[in-house]
């Protein structure tokens, strides 16, 4: 194919893609006249260039909508759904040729007259909406301009003039009368003359120049050049190859003492990590390079269901590898389409609910912690808890046992589940049962997580979290069974190490399985040698004195579950770069690829969640997780109640019922902010605000000693919270300690109607006062429940 | 040069093998090799090619010939394959051979098991049998005809 054809196709693709964007956009403000005029440029740029390396049937496609283009430009037509629905199919044909073009070199045999017809109908239709008022916004006719005349073609940019009468600075008529003078020979700017006359303020005057400037800016693209991406992938394995090159030297550098080599070593590794960075910022793209193709989507989609839909994106400049860029395309779109499906309801449901008839969805996405975090948030009508239950009941995902005690986050969590739809009806976009796992999947495959939030009736957010480059990862190594494994730093929880009487003590069987209680929970335990099949080789004996000895466990995180990885020895933390196994070694789940280690040797890195489904932590763990759950909060239903028992500021024993309480937590003390004059701590993406059980029963405070020296107290002290949620609403209440949890059939006696508590009752032996929660919520924000009654 | 072939030729097991000299993109000394668990057997380890990842195959598995002893080092012949290079695993390393198109007889019906599917066939030099290995097929089986063993 000739250079000059290949450059057309890059060039048209791209500005292919700017045109879906500017169409929508036009579609919602249609006197916007610079984005028509972008419209108009590239349609005529496609137009020009076709025509002249002979692309017939191309160039009649978009001559007809150049010609409805250049209508609408002189405001004989107005944009109208219809006709932007008319170019975007222009559009689509476009890219269908131009794709054609660049697989065979031929424009295909696809017709295309029916899309002719359309565009031509559309242009000789009479204008639907009225042209625009006598007095227009925009002062069409283009006005002689001694200004500019010289610098630039006239359509490039636009004028000053024009700028300062489309931001209702000024009046056509003012300008007109500022370029008569010029024309009569007055030298000074159009600008200077508005000034003079009154007419403009100055400092409008400059921003309007500022704005024409950037928009000369922009139009200079002199400062940037295309790249192979072949050549930034191979300029990438080179640095990858540099940076163990780097790894090998600076740790002969270590036995070394020639102070000049030592030197240059130091210097070589600075350069090397700034030349790593470089290269990967060449690599990285902005994440808007995807959504760019949303608003077209969401538009199309939204308009074949009948519902009408907002796109608002923050944070398009975040830039993340492009192999991720391209991995998350899919799973992405995948989410932005199920928002618009299955999220946001018809205009006439959301004007029903007392929602704004235009549904928003809103993307997110932004840096933190060495992660892109990507949100997709809508306003729809959340997920329906009940229906998930429902679905996942009858396709036997679940039992009705779990059922009736999944929290609201593992029902919603459902959804990641294979086989898994709550789409009422199959639609062509959606809901055919297969999606979210294929999301998930999708995203844990490049190392990411996936997380769905939501309330019925109010919205759902999905938060994706990846890493932001896959070539070069921290990572902790470690030796079993005398070999180094790599284990990628993103999995990464916490080490322990036990030593002596720990070690012999520390790891406990059930039935078979290692366990390490490790603050007070059960962590199953997988050996690392075992899982892999190679203790065999090691001899048994070794094992043993091994564990008798010292046990290293690495605590990782596979799929929301944790277990201990035992290994023989934890060495370090590097960087290390990855490389693909050989296709003969793909099958093996537990490897994610390998690294060359700074000696020179070759380390697998290990796949966390592979390794952990092979030794079966993640699927056996999640069954016992439930059944752990299902004992924690197990009701006996007789009469009664389940009491959460407390220790009172006083020490006395303090009581709640266990159905008001949400859930409990435990916070850094260091983590809790101050806002509106009260405690509060960021939870799950909300902020709770926190009431403190002592001051809440203030007549105790004098008495108590263990209230006050919870006041202070280190950064890292945990404070343990009680959250109570009601409707959406949540409060956490901080108290010194959570005791036990008891069922009581007892009887309150009440009495004395001290503030804060309904009375007291015998629980587990022992007189136990019961706290009136509601009244101390109230106390402490009185609008707590008033709030919920009117949202 | 018609009807003449060359040859990059190694010993395995005491039997001569080769394989087109133009799939060859080096020949090198012993390397350390990390092994790999729960891979195929015939996946002896990984090494380290400058830089590069290369599979280390092991031909005396992969053809099903007795296992070499501990003490002896096997060399790489490293092949050119469309998925990057892997090493084949040998016990010494040949001439280059040029042979006579001639000379190839295809293998005898005798010639059972796996090996049938990676030979194919045999050169008759003067005083003894190059065997010609098909190096596509004998990687590209390895996942799937060395699970089993």
């Amino acid at each position: 194919m000739d250079d000059i054809v290949r450059e057309f196709l890059v060039e048209s693709n791209e500005n292919l893609d700017l045109l879906d964007r500017n169409l929508v956009a036009l579609e919602k403000d249609p006197e916007a006249r610079d984005i028509l005029a972008s419209i108009f440029r590239t349609i005529h740029t496609i137009k020009g260039t076709c025509g002249f390396l002979g692309f017939n049937k191309l160039e009649s496609v978009t001559h007809v909508g150049e010609s409805l283009l250049s209508k609408m430009r002189d405001g004989e037509l107005l944009l109208n759904a219809e006709i932007t629905s008319g170019l975007l199919v222009m559009v689509d044909a476009v890219r269908e040729m131009l794709a054609s073009i660049e697989a065979t070199g031929q424009e295909g045999d696809r017709d295309y007259h029916a899309v002719i017809e359309t565009l031509t109908r559309l242009q000789n239709s009479e204008p639907q909406s009225p042209p625009a008022p006598a007095e227009p916004v925009t002062p069409a006719p283009p006005l002689p301009h001694p200004e500019s005349t010289s610098e630039a073609p006239p359509e490039e940019e636009r004028r000053l003039g024009e700028i300062l009468v489309g931001q209702g600075k000024t009046s056509p008529a003012q300008v007109t009368a500022a370029l008569d003078k010029q024309l009569q020979g007055d030298p000074r700017r159009v600008g200077e003359i508005l000034v003079e006359n009154g007419s403009a303020k100055s400092p409008d005057i400059l921003e309007a120049i500022q704005e024409q400037k950037e928009v000369r800016m922009l139009a200079a693209t002199d400062t940037s050049i295309r790249v192979d991406v072949g050549l930034l992938d191979k300029l990438m394995n080179l640095v990858g190859e540099l940076v163990l090159a780097r790894n090998q030297i600076l740790q002969f550098s270590t036995t070394q003492q020639d102070a000049l080599f030592l030197s240059t070593s130091q210097r070589l590794n600075l350069i090397t990590t700034e030349l790593q960075e470089g290269v990967m910022k060449t690599r990285m793209q902005p994440i808007g390079n995807i959504w760019a193709r949303f608003p077209r989507l969401v538009r199309d989609l939204a308009m074949s269901r009948g519902k009408q839909v907002r796109i608002e994106m923050e944070g398009k400049e975040t830039e993340l590898d492009k192999t991720l860029v391209e991995a998350i395309k899919d799973p992405l779109t995948h989410l932005v389409r199920n928002a618009v499906d299955h999220g946001i309801e018809t205009p006439e449901e959301r004007l029903a609910c007392g929602k704004p008839a235009e549904g928003r969805l809103f993307l997110r996405a932004f840096h933190e912690g060495g992660q892109v975090n990507i949100e997709i948030s809508d306003d729809g009508a959340g997920v329906n808890l009940e229906r998930v239950k429902q679905k996942a009941l009858e396709r036997g995902l679940i039992t009705p046992d779990h059922a009736t005690r999944m929290s609201e986050r593992e029902i919603l969590n459902l959804i990641f589940l294979p086989g898994f739809s709550t789409a009422q009806r199959v639609t062509n976009v959606s809901g055919r049962g297969v999606g979210m796992d294929v999301v998930k999947t999708n995203i844990e495959k490049i190392g990411g997580v996936v997380d769905i939030q939501g309330q019925s009736g109010k919205g759902t957010t999905l938060r994706i979290k990846i890493p932001l480059t896959l070539a070069i990862i921290p990572a902790l190594t470690v030796t079993s069974g005398g070999d180094r494994y790599a284990i990628p730093q993103v999995s990464l929880l916490e080490l322990v190490r036990l030593e002596g009487e720990q070690a012999r003590k520390g790891i406990e069987m059930i039935h078979g399985a290692p366990v390490h209680r490790l603050r007070g929970r059960l962590l199953p335990l997988v050996y690392l040698n075992r899982a892999l099949g190679i203790e065999v080789e090691s001899s048994s004996d070794g094992a043993e004195k091994l564990a008798a000895d010292v046990a290293n466990i690495v605590v990782l995180q596979a799929d929301d579950r944790q277990f201990g990885l035992v290994v023989d020895e934890i060495n370090d933390t590097e960087e290390i770069v990855v490389k693909p196994l050989g296709k003969q070694l793909k099958g093996i789940t537990t490897f994610a690829g390998a690294t060359i280690m700074g000696d020179g040797r070759v380390a697998l890195i290990l796949d966390v969640l592979g390794l952990a489904q092979r030794a079966n932590v993640v699927s056996e763990v999640r069954d016992r997780a439930v059944v752990e759950k299902a004992a924690q909060t197990e009701i006996r239903h007789d009469d009664g109640e389940s009491l959460l028992l407390l220790r009172g500021p006083d020490d006395g024993r303090m009581a709640m019922p266990l159905s008001l309480v949400a859930r409990l937590e435990e916070f850094d003390r260091g983590s809790v902010e101050k806002a509106e004059g009260r405690h509060v701590v960021q939870y799950r993406g909300q902020i709770l605000p926190l009431i403190h059980l002592s001051s809440a029963l203030p007549e105790r405070r004098q008495q108590s000693r263990s209230a006050e020296s919870a006041e202070p107290g280190g950064e890292n002290e945990k404070i343990q919270v009680v959250v109570y949620a009601d409707q959406g609403r949540s409060v956490g209440f901080v108290v010194d300690r959570i005791l036990d949890i008891a069922h009581e059939v007892g009887k309150i006696q009440k009495h004395t109607g001290r503030q804060g508590t309904l009375g007291s009752m015998v629980v587990q032996g022992r007189v136990t006062e019961l706290l009136d929660v509601k009244g101390i919520i109230q106390a402490a924000d009185a609008s707590f429940f008033d709030d919920r009654v009117a949202a | 040069m018609a009807g003449k072939k060359q040859f990059s030729t190694f010993v395995v097991d005491r039997l001569l093998f080769g394989v087109g000299v133009e799939k060859v993109q080096e020949v090198i000394r012993y390397q350390e090799m990390t092994r790999v668990p729960l891979a195929p057997v015939v996946v002896k380890g990984l090494i380290n090619l400058r830089g590069q990842i290369v599979t280390a195959v092991d031909l005396r598995r992969r053809l099903g010939l007795h296992e070499r002893a501990a003490t002896d080092l096997p060399m790489n012949v490293v092949i050119r394959h469309e998925d990057g290079a892997v090493s084949l695993l040998v016990d010494e390393i040949g001439d280059v051979l040029e042979v006579e198109e001639g000379t190839f007889e295809s293998p005898p019906g005798t010639l059972s098991g796996e090996a049938r599917e990676l030979i194919r066939g045999a050169y008759k030099l003067q005083d003894k049998l190059l065997i010609a290995l098909d190096t596509d097929r004998m990687l590209n089986l390895v996942t799937t005809a060395a699970r089993g063993t």
